[in-house]
C-alpha cells in the first residue's frame, strides 16, 4: 500500500492507502475527519467540498496520490472553534435544517468570500450553484454570506 | 391526509426517582413500561465508541445539584427541528433558560413514549406530555424552595432558573433544590397548574437549531460519521430489478481484491421492506469495499419485473381510462349532473415515480454482542420498527437489540423503513463483527420506496352561476404485485377534497399491477393529488371566468367543521379560507401583470395543517421559467419555534418546486434508469424563488406539525401561475416536459 504524507489543516498526517483513493475517504476513513460528507461521488452536490491550496473542490473526485505537497483545509480547519464569520453567520440565521451539506456548503462560501469581498446575489449564487441542499435551505445560505461577507470586509478573522 | 401512524390514546404517568448523588429526575411514562434509559453521546463530541450509559432516571428532565439542567429529546431528528423544539415545550413550562439547558438525544426507550419521525406528528403528540412534564417539575421546585424557607407555595414564583420568594427576596436555584425537590410527593399531573399560551416566553420565539455549533464545525455526527473499534465497511448490491434474485457471484474472485475480508450472498426474504436478496461485500474501507464491487459479477434471477416499463404504465392508465373503475366515493348522480352542467370540461393530470434523495444516502453500523444480541447504531427515523423488523428477520429476541439513533441527514419519510438496518445486521451476524454499511447515491437511488406514480381523468361542471357542482376523478394507480390494492401511498381517501364539497361527485379508483416498490415521501398522497385537485379547480374556475381566488373560496362555501373518518382529521373550512385570503391579501393576489408573468393561488389541508400558497412566475416566449416570489400563509395552531417553523416552510416550498419541475423516476425493464443528481436533479440557488414570505396564523387550536403540509400547495400554485402567465397548462410533472413557449 502506497505511504502518503498529506498536509491537512496544518498538520502533516501519513496515512497508507491505496493511491486511487478518493481524498474523501482519506480524510473520512483514515483521518477521522468526518465533517467532509459523502453525497454523491460524482461531484455533483459538493457535499464532499474542501480547500485544496486555498481553491475549493470536490474531495469525491481527487485522488489522494495528486494531492501530496498540496495544503488540505477541511471544515475542521476553517476555524479553531467556529469563529470564523461565515460559521458564525451560519448559526445567527439558523441554517442548518439536517446540516448534512452545511460543511461543503461553508467551505464553498469561504473559498468565495476570499476572492470576491463584496459579492452581489448573483456572484453568490454563481459560486454556490454546485452545492445542493436538499432541505431547501438556500436562502438562509445567502443570507448568512452576505452578513459574513460585511463582518469580513471590516476585518473580521478568517 | 392518512398520519403515518394512527394518532396513539396512551395513558401518562409520572415518577419521580432520585439521581445518585441526589437530584430530581422527571420522567413522563408511557403505559407503565419501564427498562434502562440509554443515552448515547451520538450527535455531538467523539465518535461513539461503545454506547455511553450514564446512571439512568428514566427521565426527560435531569437536574443535578451542580445545577446543569438537562433535557432528552425523545425522537429522530432529520432536519425538521424537533431535537429543539420538542425540549423547548419542556423548557418553557419549566421556566429555565434555554441557552443554558443541555440537551441530550435519547436512545430507543419504552419511557420516552412513541419515537419515529413522520406523519408531522411530533408536536401534536408530544405537546400536552411535555408541557405537563416540565411544570411537574415547576411545581416541585417552588414547593421545595417554599418548605425550605416556611412560606406559603403561591408567595413563590420562577424566574430564569431561580425560585424567588417575592417579598423577601430571597431565590435559590435549581441545584439547591434539587435534592429536596426528589424527596416530595409528585404532583397530579391533572391538577399542575400549565401555563397560559400568553404566558409563553419561549415558545413561539425564534430559536436556533441546538446542533447548530457542531454542524457548523464539521462535529456534529450522523449515521455515516459513526465508528466503533474493529469496525469493517460493507456494501450490499441488490438485484436492479426489483423482485429478482441473486443466483451466484465471482465470491472467490472478490475476496482476493486488496482490502477485501469477506464476501457472501445473502438469501433474503420476500417482504421488500426487510432483507432482499443480494450478495454482501466485507472490506478494511468505505474505497475498498466500493472498488471491488465494481469487480462483482453477479447472476440474477432477474423474474417477472423485468418486462416492466413507465412507457407500459401509462398505456395501461389509457387504456384503463375507457374502463369504469372501483367506487371510492359517490355522492349524486356524477353523469346527469355533468349532463345538464352549463359548463362541462374534461383533463388528464399525471405525475411520475420520484425518489428520496436524501442527501446523507442510507447507512447503517451493527455489531453482535456476545449474548447472541445486536447493537445497531442507524439514522432511522422509525427506530422501534428497525428494533422488530431485525429481530424478526435475524430471530434475535428483541431485548437483545439496542438501538441507537443519530442525528439523519435528511429523511422526508425514506428512513421509516429499515431495510438498510436489517441489511447492515444481517451482514455483521454473518461477519461476526462490528461492520457499517454504506449505499452509494446508486444504490440509494435506485433502491427507494418511491413516490407513486398515478393518473387522473377528470371531469368537473358548472352551473349556469358558475358553481362546482359536479367532479368525476377516475384514479388510475399502482399496486405493488397486485392489480387490485394500491401500494403504499398510492391510494386515496373517501374523504379526499373535493369529495364532501361537490354536491355530484365520483371517485373511482383502477390499481395497475407493478414491481415498484413504494413508500411515503413527505406529504404522502397529498404531494401528487393537490397538483391535480387543485390545479383542475384553477381550471373550472377560468371555465366558468371567475377569479380563482373566489372561487375557491365559493367551493369551500359556509364557515363548518366536516367531521373526519378513522384516520384523517375534521376539516375546518373556516381555518382554510383563513389561509386563503391572509396569502392573497399578503401576495397582493390579483395585480395587473404583463404578459409572460402570473400569479397562481392552490390551497390545501394535510397533517392537520391548512396552508395557502401564491407563487408568482415569469416565463419568457423561449418558455424560461423563474418563479420569483411565493407567499404562504399557514394555520397549524400555536408556532412553537419561529425560526424552524419558517424554515420548514421555506424548505417545503423549495423542496416541492424541485419535484415539480424537474424530477421523475422512470422504469425501463423492470429498473430504475435514474442513477445520481445528474440524472435527477435538485433545484440549486440558482433557481430558488428570491423571495418566499412566510405568514403563520396562529389559531388557539391544538398545534399541529409543519415537516409536510407546506408542500402540497406548491406544485398547483406554480402550475395556475404558469396558465396565467402563458395560457399553458401543465398537466404532467414534472413541468419540464410541457413546452411553456408562448407568442
Amino acid at each position: 500500500m502506497p505511504h502518503y504524507n498529506l498536509k491537512v489543516n496544518g498538520q502533516v498526517r501519513p496515512v497508507d492507502v491505496a493511491a486511487d483513493t478518493p481524498l474523501l475517504w482519506v480524510l473520512r476513513d483514515s483521518l477521522e475527519l468526518v465533517g467532509t460528507k459523502f453525497g454523491c461521488g460524482i461531484g455533483q452536490c459538493g457535499a464532499c467540498t474542501v480547500h485544496l491550496n486555498g481553491v475549493p473542490m470536490r474531495s469525491c473526485q481527487i485522488a489522494v496520490s495528486v494531492v501530496t505537497g498540496m495544503e488540505v483545509t477541511t471544515i475542521e480547519g476553517l476555524s479553531n472553534d467556529g469563529s470564523h464569520p461565515l460559521q458564525k453567520a451560519w448559526c445567527d440565521h439558523d441554517v442548518p435544517q439536517c446540516g448534512y451539506c452545511q460543511s461543503g456548503q461553508i467551505m464553498t462560501a469561504a473559498a468565495f468570500l476570499k476572492g470576491t469581498p463584496k459579492p452581489t446575489d448573483e456572484e453568490i449564487d454563481g459560486a454556490m450553484a454546485g452545492n445542493l441542499c436538499r432541505c431547501g435551505t438556500y436562502l438562509r445560505i445567502r443570507a448568512a454570506i452576505k452578513d459574513a461577507a460585511v463582518v469580513l470586509q471590516k476585518g473580521g478573522v478568517a | 391526509m392518512k398520519p403515518v401512524m394512527p394518532l396513539l390514546s396512551r395513558r401518562e404517568f409520572f415518577r419521580v426517582t432520585a439521581l445518585a448523588g441526589g437530584g430530581l429526575a422527571l420522567g413522563l411514562y408511557f403505559d407503565g413500561s419501564t427498562t434502562a434509559f440509554a443515552e448515547s453521546s451520538t450527535s455531538s463530541g467523539a465518535p461513539l465508541s461503545q454506547p455511553a450509559r450514564t446512571f439512568s432516571p428514566n427521565a426527560f428532565i435531569r437536574i443535578t445539584p451542580e445545577g446543569v439542567v438537562t433535557i432528552v429529546a425523545k425522537n429522530p431528528e432529520i432536519g425538521q427541528g424537533v431535537k429543539t423544539s420538542l425540549p423547548m415545550i419542556v423548557a418553557e413550562e419549566l421556566g429555565v433558560d434555554f441557552a443554558q439547558v443541555k440537551i441530550v438525544q435519547g436512545a430507543l426507550d419504552p419511557q420516552l413514549g412513541p419515537q419515529f419521525a413522520g406523519g408531522s406528528l411530533s408536536t401534536p403528540m408530544n405537546y400536552d406530555g411535555l408541557r405537563r412534564a416540565g411544570a411537574v417539575a415547576r411545581t416541585m421546585l417552588i414547593a421545595a424552595a417554599a418548605q425550605t424557607w416556611h412560606v406559603p407555595v403561591n408567595e413563590c414564583s420562577l424566574e430564569h432558573g431561580f425560585v424567588v420568594h417575592q417579598s423577601s427576596g430571597r431565590r435559590l436555584g435549581f441545584g439547591e433544590l434539587a435534592t429536596l425537590a426528589a424527596s416530595l410527593p409528585v404532583p397530579d399531573e391533572k391538577t399542575v397548574v400549565l401555563k397560559e399560551p400568553d404566558q409563553f416566553k419561549l415558545l413561539g420565539s425564534r430559536v436556533g437549531g441546538v446542533d447548530n455549533p457542531s454542524i457548523v464545525t464539521g462535529k456534529a455526527l450522523f449515521g455515516i460519521d459513526q465508528k466503533v473499534p474493529g469496525l469493517r465497511y460493507a456494501v450490499y448490491e441488490k438485484c436492479p430489478v426489483f423482485g429478482g434474485k441473486a443466483v451466484s457471484a465471482n465470491l472467490e474472485q472478490v475476496k482476493a481484491l486488496p482490502g477485501v475480508r469477506d464476501a457472501f450472498l445473502l438469501d433474503g426474504q420476500n417482504d421488500y421492506t426487510g432483507l432482499l436478496s443480494g450478495v454482501a461485500i466485507v472490506a478494511d474501507s468505505t474505497w475498498a469495499a466500493f472498488s471491488a464491487r465494481k469487480q462483482l459479477r453477479v447472476v440474477w434471477n432477474e423474474g417477472a419485473g423485468a418486462s416492466q416499463s413507465s412507457e407500459n404504465y401509462a398505456t395501461q392508465a389509457a387504456a384503463l381510462s375507457g374502463e369504469p373503475g372501483k367506487i371510492v366515493r359517490k355522492d349524486g348522480d356524477v353523469v346527469a349532473a355533468l349532463a345538464s352542467a352549463a359548463k362541462k370540461i374534461e383533463a388528464t393530470y399525471s405525475y411520475p415515480y420520484l425518489s428520496h434523495a436524501t442527501l446523507e444516502p442510507q447507512n447503517c453500523l451493527a455489531w453482535p454482542t456476545p449474548d447472541g444480541g445486536m447493537e445497531i447504531l442507524a439514522p432511522t427515523q422509525n427506530p422501534g420498527d428497525a428494533q422488530d423488523l431485525v429481530a424478526r428477520t435475524l430471530k434475535i429476541a428483541k431485548e437483545k437489540i439496542t438501538v441507537h439513533f443519530t442525528r439523519i441527514g435528511g429523511g422526508f419519510g425514506r428512513r421509516l423503513m429499515n431495510d438498510f438496518v436489517v441489511e447492515a445486521a444481517a451482514i455483521a451476524q454473518k461477519s461476526g463483527g462490528p461492520i457499517k454499511l454504506t449505499w452509494t447515491r446508486e444504490d440509494d437511488m435506485r433502491h427507494d420506496f418511491f413516490r407513486p406514480a398515478g393518473w387522473h381523468y377528470l371531469q368537473g361542471g358548472l352551473d349556469a352561476a358558475g358553481g362546482l357542482i359536479a367532479w368525476h376523478d377516475r384514479f388510475i394507480t399502482v399496486g405493488l404485485n397486485d392489480a387490485e390494492k394500491p401500494t403504499l401511498s398510492a391510494n386515496m381517501d373517501v374523504n379526499h377534497f373535493p369529495g364532501r364539497f361537490v354536491p355530484a361527485y365520483l371517485l373511482e379508483q383502477t390499481v395497475i399491477n407493478t414491481n415498484i416498490p413504494t413508500g411515503w415521501l413527505r406529504a404522502p398522497g397529498s404531494n401528487s393529488l393537490a397538483f391535480v385537485i387543485q390545479s383542475f379547480l384553477d381550471e373550472l374556475a377560468h371555465a366558468g371566468n371567475q377569479d380563482p381566488l373566489a372561487f375557491c373560496l365559493a367551493a369551500l362555501g359556509p364557515d363548518r367543521q366536516l367531521a373526519g373518518g378513522k384516520y384523517d382529521p375534521s376539516y375546518d373550512t373556516k381555518r382554510m379560507k383563513g389561509v386563503l385570503t391572509l396569502a392573497a391579501e399578503k401576495s397582493g393576489w390579483g395585480k395587473k401583470l404583463p404578459r409572460g408573468s402570473g400569479q397562481g393561488i392552490a390551497f390545501y389541508f394535510s397533517h392537520q395543517g391548512y396552508v395557502a400558497e401564491v407563487a408568482e412566475v415569469t416565463v419568457d416566449r423561449a418558455g424560461t421559467l423563474k418563479v420569483n416570489r411565493v407567499t404562504a400563509a399557514v394555520d397549524v395552531g400555536p408556532i412553537m419555534n419561529l425560526s424552524g417553523a419558517e424554515t420548514q416552510v421555506q424548505g417545503s416550498i423549495i423542496d416541492g418546486l424541485s419535484s415539480t419541475w424537474m424530477q421523475e423516476i422512470t422504469i425501463d425493464h423492470g429498473r430504475v434508469v435514474q442513477s445520481n443528481f445528474d440524472q435527477f436533479p435538485m433545484l440549486r440557488i440558482t433557481d430558488v424563488p428570491p423571495i418566499i414570505d412566510v405568514h403563520f396564523i396562529q389559531s388557539k387550536n391544538h398545534p399541529t406539525g409543519l415537516g409536510e403540509p407546506a408542500l402540497p400547495p406548491l406544485p398547483p400554485a406554480v402550475c395556475n401561475a404558469i396558465f396565467a402567465a402563458t395560457g399553458k397548462r401543465v398537466r404532467q410533472l414534472p413541468l419540464s416536459k410541457t413546452d411553456l413557449s408562448w407568442t
